[in-house]
Parts: C-alpha cells; structure tokens; sequence
C-alpha cells in the first residue's frame, strides 16, 4: 500500500474561488472597453484628428511627428478641409542597419467634412513639435449672437 | 501611388510598475534605431513635446528617454472628434554597446527626438611588468 505523508495531501480549495477569480477578470474587461467607448474614436486614416469648437471657431489638431511644413499642405474646399503630406525618408535609409524600425514612412491624405459653415478666408494653421493647429472661424451666420432683450 | 501610404499606429501606454499618484498617462513612443560605425542612433515619435521638456539619461547601461508635452486639452470646448490623446512619453532600453557617456548629443526637431550615443573606444592592452625581486 501506498503511504501518502500528510504533508503532500492538496491542501482544502474553495471551488468557487476559480469562478471568482475569472467573474473579475470580465469585469475587468468591460470595464476597459466602456471607459474607451464613450471617448475615443479609433482613427483609421492617418493622421489622427482632434477636433473641437469654441465659441468663434474651429480647431483640427493633427498629430504628424516628423513631418515639416515643407511637406504639408492644407487646403479648405467648401466645408471639406484636406490634409496631405509626406513623411520623408533619410536618404541613407537604405545603407543603414536598423536594429528596430517602428516609425513609418510614406504619404498621407485625410479629408474631414466639417460640421459647420466656415469662413474659407480666416483660415491659419501652425505646426509646432509635430502637431499641426488649423483655426477656421466659422461663418457668420452661425456664430452664436446674443439677443437683447427689452422690457416695456 | 507608389510610396508607402501611412497608416494609423494606436498609442500604447507604458505599463508602470506600481501606479502613479497624478492622473497623467504615459506613452510609448515609437522608435528607430540604428547602429553606424561610430555610433548608436535613437529616433523616438514624441509629437507635442517641446525640446525643453525632453529628459535623456544613460545609467549604467539602461538609456532612459523621457518626454513632457505642455500640450493640454482647453477647457471650455466643445469636442467634436477625439482621436489622439495627448500625454508623456516614456521608454527604456539597455544598451549593448558600450557608449561614450560624456558625448551623448540630442536633438528635437518636429516632434522627433533623435539621441545620438557615439560608442566608446576600445580600452588599449596595457601591458602590466613584472618585477622580479
């Protein structure tokens, strides 16, 4: 007859343990996708856009590290603003030993249809560490005015 | 088109060790890295970083390369389309080679810091005498 020492029987678990461990781990898990969700849009065109509005105007911020102004062009058709550019290679690129190599290289185009009338002549971007800014006022009609009132 | 058309690259948060106090996210940067005769070349996407707010540091044989934007989001503004968030950046490497620490030089330029780390030279046989006695 085999001897078992007491030492080396399994020690007493509670069954319901695993399936509280894995209740959790779902939790979890949703948890993730709600908070993401309700914020952010996953971009699918390069380059990712923030947009918002204030008051008089519109931003579109751009996120293109590594491209110049020289290599970007922004160009407002109607109420569609078009952004388009390249980011360039190092002309050695090829010679070179890359031990990682995660930044991409190639052209890009995105047009946005904004959701408000603009005015096509106060347009102004600016390019600063990689982030593009185009301020658009938006158009007359539209911007909120204020209705006085008067009393009799 | 003949060139490469870009696509999209979803930033990844640097997963801490233990959790930070201030509720500020860390990024990690992508990167490219390649080796020259005479040195090691680190090209890291920080976009909203201003060169002032860039921290490189070599310890030991761990290179540490750390960017804070400024760029924060203005309240009082209505979104319209969130796509990219904007945070720090935060990457570590070790360094196989061994790097002349006094001679590290980095640059900003367009949202891309470029860390140059020039290799050492090789430390000379020295030739050791023996006294006899």
């Amino acid at each position: 007859m085999a001897i078992i020492r007491f030492t080396e029987r399994p020690g007493f678990r509670n069954p319901w343990a695993e399936f509280e461990r894995i209740r959790q781990g779902f939790d979890q898990l949703s948890r993730n996708f709600v908070s993401r969700d309700d914020q952010y849009g996953d971009a699918n065109v390069f380059p990712p856009l923030n947009i918002f509005e204030e008051k008089n105007s519109l931003i579109v911020k751009a996120e293109i590290p590594g491209v110049g102004v020289q290599d970007i062009e922004v160009s407002l058709e109607g109420e569609t603003l078009t952004l388009q550019g390249t980011r360039k290679k190092n002309d050695d690129d090829d010679r070179l030993s890359f031990h990682r190599r995660e930044i991409e290289r190639g052209n890009f185009s995105r047009a946005v249809s904004l959701p408000i009338k603009v005015d096509p002549d106060s347009v102004s971007a600016q390019l600063k560490n990689g982030i593009l800014t185009v301020t658009i006022s938006k158009a007359d009609e539209v911007k909120p005015r204020q209705v006085s009132i008067t009393t009799e | 088109m003949s060139e490469h058309e870009l696509k999209v690259q979803q930033k990844q948060e640097v997963q801490h060790n233990g959790e930070t106090t201030k509720p500020e996210k860390y990024f990690v940067p992508a990167v490219d890295i390649y080796e020259t005769e005479k040195q090691v070349i680190v090209i890291a996407e920080m976009s909203g970083v201003a060169s002032d707010g860039v921290v490189v540091t070599l310890d030991a044989d761990v290179l540490t390369i750390k960017g804070d934007t400024d760029d924060a989001e203005q309240p009082n503004t209505r979104v319209i389309l969130h796509e990219f968030e904007s945070g720090h950046y935060l990457r570590r490497f070790t360094v196989a080679e061994t790097i002349d620490q006094e001679n590290i030089t980095a640059s900003m330029n367009d949202g891309l810091l470029k860390v140059t780390l020039p290799k050492a030279e090789p430390a000379k046989p020295q030739k050791i005498e023996i006294k006899v006695d």
